[in-house]
């Protein structure tokens, strides 16, 4: 057993754990933060993709204990006082999910790939979405309204941060 | 995954001892690979000796010779670095290509090549640019590292710290990737260099990544994809799995050798 400490959205949380604690089961079982999924168990599927210190990785391929002190955002972090993310709203508007398990990873994933092209000043076309989500897997194949809800909240999302200037 | 103990050392002598005293340990670095395979039970290391802790393993320097990355480096920092696109082109381009977004947060440059998975596109890069890996107890020239599958030069206890790649006159990258895994099923790297022209192909060799004679020699002769028209590499010497045959694999090597002699201009 490792203590480890970490901010998990915006919390301080602080837990022993068996060394081989992945990230993922972390955040389920000692935190209860159910909305990360495990998939495929095998680092492809993506539905489990959270945020540590800013970049999207997949929770199940990475040990709690090797994030001691980082900053880690869950698909429960990202609504601002109950007011959803705009990324959350635009699946919600183009009807990005079917069956809604890889939402959290898909929406966690657009999140990233949006904050990364808008940092780089590089234009997320729709070949460029669909690059980028090479590694979130729809079973339910609803690919094409999710790349359509990315889109719409790359928009929305370069509006809040010309909002915050 | 079985159990297993976790260790973060400081320094480059901390993490040797750690791993000299464990039972059955092996480094961490990214662990896109290593997590992935002791999750499925194929290893099954005692300890795990976390190497990305240690001071200066991480970082791109750029200078008049060529780009140098710290092990530790993450896939997405060099293929977003403006130094290494301007510097080598396709080393950046063959970066931002490895996995998947989220595999390049946490995969770095040092682990793959420790691993030498034979589909992994940095082999191509370190032994098509006449790269060498930097060791705690050495500097192994890219002819050298490379020995088979998932075997490198690496004694037990060295650790890369970095990679050096010599500035090519051109180069470029084709890899045509494994849907599923968005591993190479054949990867091909072209530079020209000083010292005549490189060819690195991965994914496709029986021993893992190899240099393509056939295919130099005719780009030594001429610098050009119609060059490469009735070059080969020999299907004996190549992968055969159920993704593809030798004989297509030998076939791939050409047309992205082909494609990446065009890409290099």
């Amino acid at each position: 057993m490792t203590k480890v400490s970490m901010k998990v959205n915006g919390k301080a949380v602080s837990r022993d754990v068996p060394d081989n604690t992945l990230l993922v089961e972390f955040l389920r079982e000692q935190l209860r933060l159910t909305g990360t999924h495990v998939g495929c168990d095998t680092s492809q599927c993506g539905a489990c993709t959270v945020h540590v210190n800013g970049r999207a990785i997949k929770s199940c391929t990475q040990l709690a204990v090797s994030l001691e002190g980082a900053e880690v955002t869950t698909i429960e972090g990202i609504a601002n006082d109950g007011e959803l993310h705009p990324m959350q709203v635009a699946f919600n508007d183009h009807h990005g999910l079917q069956c809604g398990f890889c939402t959290p990873g898909m929406i966690m994933a657009g999140i990233d790939m949006v904050n990364r092209y808008q940092a780089q000043g590089k234009d997320l076309t729709e070949e460029a979405i669909r690059f980028e989500l090479e590694g979130n897997l729809c079973r339910c194949t609803g690919y094409h309204n999710i790349v359509k809800a990315i889109d719409d909240a790359a928009g929305k999302m370069t509006g809040m941060a010309r909002a915050a200037e | 995954m079985y159990q297993t103990k976790y260790h973060r050392p400081a320094s480059i002598d901390d993490a040797v001892a750690a791993l000299a005293a464990a039972e059955d340990g092996k480094f961490l670095s990214g662990g896109q690979t290593l997590l992935a395979t002791m999750k499925q039970r194929l290893a099954a290391p005692t300890d795990l000796v976390d190497l990305r802790g240690i001071p200066g393993m991480s970082g791109i320097t750029v200078d008049a010779d060529g780009v140098t990355i710290g092990a530790a480096t993450i896939h997405a920092d060099v293929a977003a670095s403006p130094e290494v696109a301007a510097a080598i082109p396709a080393l950046a381009a063959l970066a931002s290509h490895i996995g998947d977004p989220a595999v390049r947060h946490m995969g770095t440059i040092g682990g793959s090549l420790a691993n030498n998975d034979p589909a992994a596109d940095y082999p191509a890069a370190v032994l098509g640019l006449n790269g060498t890996v930097i060791t705690n107890q050495r500097e192994i020239p890219a002819e050298e590292y490379f020995v088979g599958l998932f075997t490198t030069a690496l004694e037990e206890g060295e650790i890369i710290k970095a990679v050096r790649f010599p500035r090519p006159k051109r180069a470029a990258y084709q890899k045509f990737a494994q849907p599923a895994s968005r591993f190479a099923l054949v990867g091909v790297l072209v530079a020209e260099t000083d010292d005549g022209v490189r060819v690195a192909i991965t994914g496709a060799g029986s021993d893992g990544v190899f240099r393509a004679g056939a295919f130099e020699a005719a780009l030594n002769g001429d610098f050009s994809a119609g060059a490469l028209d009735s070059a080969s590499v020999d299907a004996d010497d190549l992968m055969n799995d159920i993704h593809a045959t030798p004989e297509y694999r030998a076939h791939l090597a050409r047309v992205l050798a082909q494609r990446a002699v065009k890409a290099a201009g």
